[in-house]
């Protein structure tokens, strides 16, 4: 797998939002339960940012969700809907934030479908109060390795449930999700956002804001050295009460697309430094709070279409790991020591205090503190990586494998006790290890 | 409106179907697939602001015979329609057709004489009630003979010059007929082709469609960008036309 420009243009070739390609195609369906049969992989809006739903080998086939959209049922009183696996978040917000029913979790994009928040068990700025998606999932319908059509749930073959929940597509392919939405007071949002001065302060106001509100996040500079090391910008916030509510909904805000792909130096040290900047001071005043748009506070990236060719040909990564609490705020200073000394912070570094660990055998959170950051390839970005990894797994931490494309094998080894679970479960299901992805040849040893 | 959407499971035909349902007209769907027909109910019962049900009957474009009755039942459930919208075809590549004789001879059939058929149907009951509206989904295929849908692009000539004629002589009693023709639309029924330039998604196709029903259009390009790509094909000199591939 190389950067997106040195694949010949004829070769037909799939990306994940990070633009890093492979050869392969895909095969868009309406119909999951007939294209799934011989499968080996789906494929939903393709934002995982490295290869989970890349093909392990060009062959092999890869079924495209988006199209099988369809809501089979939903139940005004209750809150629980029942739909096909490409039916977007997008759409969904569109359809139920009007009506007063809000996804349980939702990750910072709602360009995902719903299975591939099953098979991420996404996590969003709830998740110290309601942990991943899958929490909140009621039943699955499944395509098995072996061709039959299973369902399950919390209570019916509950170790293929949970599997499957966080289980990057690997125990069977999602075609139907069942799950419960969350009742919203309006359709807007209350939020307060601080500017924070440093690392440690930034933990503790993340930590009073988890006490305060049902969602919080930060923007971190993580450019910045010395005294200033880990300013940044808290953002918190809840469902604003009807009496706060402008009475109008929000409406969505035109989008603006990348026109084109950024040339590679576009997005260098000195232009970082200076967003970072810019974004930091943009919020003058220590502290501000006020009304805003759902869009504006739990997905402002999706504001600008395909942003993801800010970073040119070469194509990005995402690095996100969790440190578990017991290491302690000095382990999150240390990591953001070590990311600045190895040269790789980009613009975009966030971070999220995460409640107790869900259920799901692979699920990413654990009750610490995330972090993520945007990484441009570059030649030594596999060492970076490789440093940044011994310290995760040190600090008895994981990585997100929704954003990964560079963990080798024997680190994830490493950092994941829980793999002997996962792999029995695959033996149980998937003897042959029919269902694959580029990730899992990388990470798992399938053949590809 | 009270509309009848053959086709309306899947595609394009679900993207109309949906736009018409969220913005509170009555839909009623034809299909030849039970099951998928209940689930595209469902669906569009969903999207409705406040879940009316959607109700539906089978119609193949196979059995000409069974016309009269799938119209029956949505006249039964929407208290006589008074739109009625066709995204029914089968699609083919010309690879496939020409290696395919049956496939060929189907194609051209259901594509042209059948939904003509379907299309007579409607005629007779809109015009029965002091008109209406009927739009068709023919395509761009169909304004100029060329290599990469040779068979495609002739069945849907003739039936964009059959929606023509009757919109000609129907348009003063009161039948507006709207021929719809798609460029390249990202469906499941182009899966596998390369999308060209200008490549369309099945929801801006809805938008264009129902906002020209609206304003009561004769002919919709969508997207719009397809009007003026076929202005160019159809001046292009015919030995332009053999040697280029489009």
């Amino acid at each position: 797998m190389v950067g997106r420009g040195a694949l010949a243009k004829s070769e037909p070739q799939l990306v994940g939002w990070g633009r890093i390609a492979a050869p392969g195609r895909e095969l868009l369906t309406e119909n999951l339960e007939r294209s799934t049969v011989g499968a080996v992989l789906s494929r939903g809006l393709g934002r995982s940012y490295g290869d989970s739903s890349l093909p392990a080998n060009p062959a092999d086939k890869l079924v495209a969700t988006p199209l099988a959209n369809r809501i089979l049922s939903f139940d005004e009183q209750t809150g629980v809907l029942r739909a096909e696996a490409g039916l977007s978040l997008a759409e969904m917000n569109r359809l139920f934030i009007p009506r007063g029913w809000f996804t349980p979790v939702t990750p910072g994009t709602k360009f995902v479908t719903l299975g591939g928040m099953v098979a991420s068990d996404v996590h969003g700025k709830n998740h110290h109060r309601d942990g991943c998606f899958g929490a909140h999932v009621r039943r699955l319908r499944l395509r098995l390795a072996d061709d039959s059509i299973a369902t399950c749930s919390p209570t019916e073959d509950s170790d293929l449930f949970y599997g499957t929940i966080g289980g990057m597509g690997l125990l069977g392919h999602i075609l139907e999700v069942e799950f419960q939405f969350h009742r919203i007071s309006s359709p807007w949002i209350w939020m307060e956002s601080e500017r924070v001065g440093g690392v440690d302060e930034f933990l503790s106001a993340l930590g009073r804001a988890a006490g305060a509100f049902p969602m919080s996040m930060g923007w971190i500079d993580c450019l910045s050295r010395g005294k200033s090391m880990g300013r940044g910008i808290m953002m918190a916030g809840r469902w604003a009460t009807p009496a706060e509510a402008p009475s109008a909904p929000p409406v969505e805000a035109k989008k603006i697309a990348f026109p084109v792909e950024l040339p590679n130096w576009a997005l260098n040290p000195l232009s970082a430094k200076l967003f970072n900047t810019a974004y930091y001071w943009k919020q003058l005043r220590r502290q501000s709070s006020g009304v805003v748009a759902p869009d504006a506070f739990f997905y402002p990236l999706d504001a600008i279409l395909n942003w993801n060719r800010a970073y040119g040909s070469r194509g990005f990564t995402q690095y996100q790991c969790v440190l578990p609490r017991a290491a302690g705020a000095l382990a999150v200073r240390e990591f953001m020591q070590l990311l600045t000394k190895l040269g790789g912070a980009s613009p975009l570094c966030v971070i999220k205090d995460c409640g107790p660990e869900g259920k799901g055998t692979l699920s990413f959170p654990l009750e610490g503190t995330s972090i993520a950051v945007d990484m441009a390839v570059a030649p030594d970005l596999q060492r970076i990586i490789d440093s940044l990894n011994e310290f995760v797994i040190a600090a008895k931490g994981r990585i997100y494998l929704t954003k990964d494309r560079f963990t080798r094998a024997d680190h994830f080894r490493a950092m994941e006790p829980r793999l002997p679970a996962f792999l029995a479960l695959r033996d149980k299901f998937d003897p042959k290890r029919r269902l694959r992805s580029a990730q899992s040849a990388r990470l798992f040893g399938d053949k590809a | 409106m009270k509309a009848i959407v053959f086709g309306g499971t899947s595609g394009m035909g679900r993207a109309v179907a949906r736009r018409l349902v969220e913005r509170g007209d009555t839909v009623f769907l034809l299909g030849n697939d039970e099951a998928d027909l209940q689930r595209s109910a469902a669906d569009l019962k969903a999207h409705h602001r406040t879940q009316a049900d959607v109700g539906y009957a089978i119609c193949d474009l196979a059995n000409t015979q069974g016309f009269a009755a799938a119209l029956d039942a949505a006249d039964a459930a929407l208290g006589n329609f008074d739109t009625v919208v066709v995204t029914a075809a089968i699609f083919a590549s010309q690879e496939a057709l020409e290696a395919d004789i049956d496939l060929c001879q189907r194609l051209v059939t259901f594509d042209y004489a059948h939904t003509l058929v379907f299309c007579e149907h409607v005629r007779k009951r809109l015009l029965s009630r002091g008109g209406g509206r009927l739009a068709v989904f023919s395509s761009v295929a169909g304004d100029r003979g060329r290599k990469p849908v040779a068979i495609y692009g002739s069945a849907k000539a003739g039936l964009s010059v059959y929606l023509e004629a009757l919109d000609h002589k129907y348009h003063a009693a009161g039948l507006t007929v709207l021929t719809v023709k798609p460029g390249f639309v990202k469906t499941a029924m182009t899966a596998g082709l390369k999308p060209p330039p200008f490549a369309g998604e099945p929801d801006q196709v809805a938008r264009d469609v129902v906002r020209a029903m609206d304003k009561r259009k004769a002919v919709v390009y969508t997207p719009g960008m397809w009007r003026l790509v076929m202005l160019v094909i159809r001046m292009l000199p015919r030995f332009v036309m053999r040697k280029i591939g489009f």
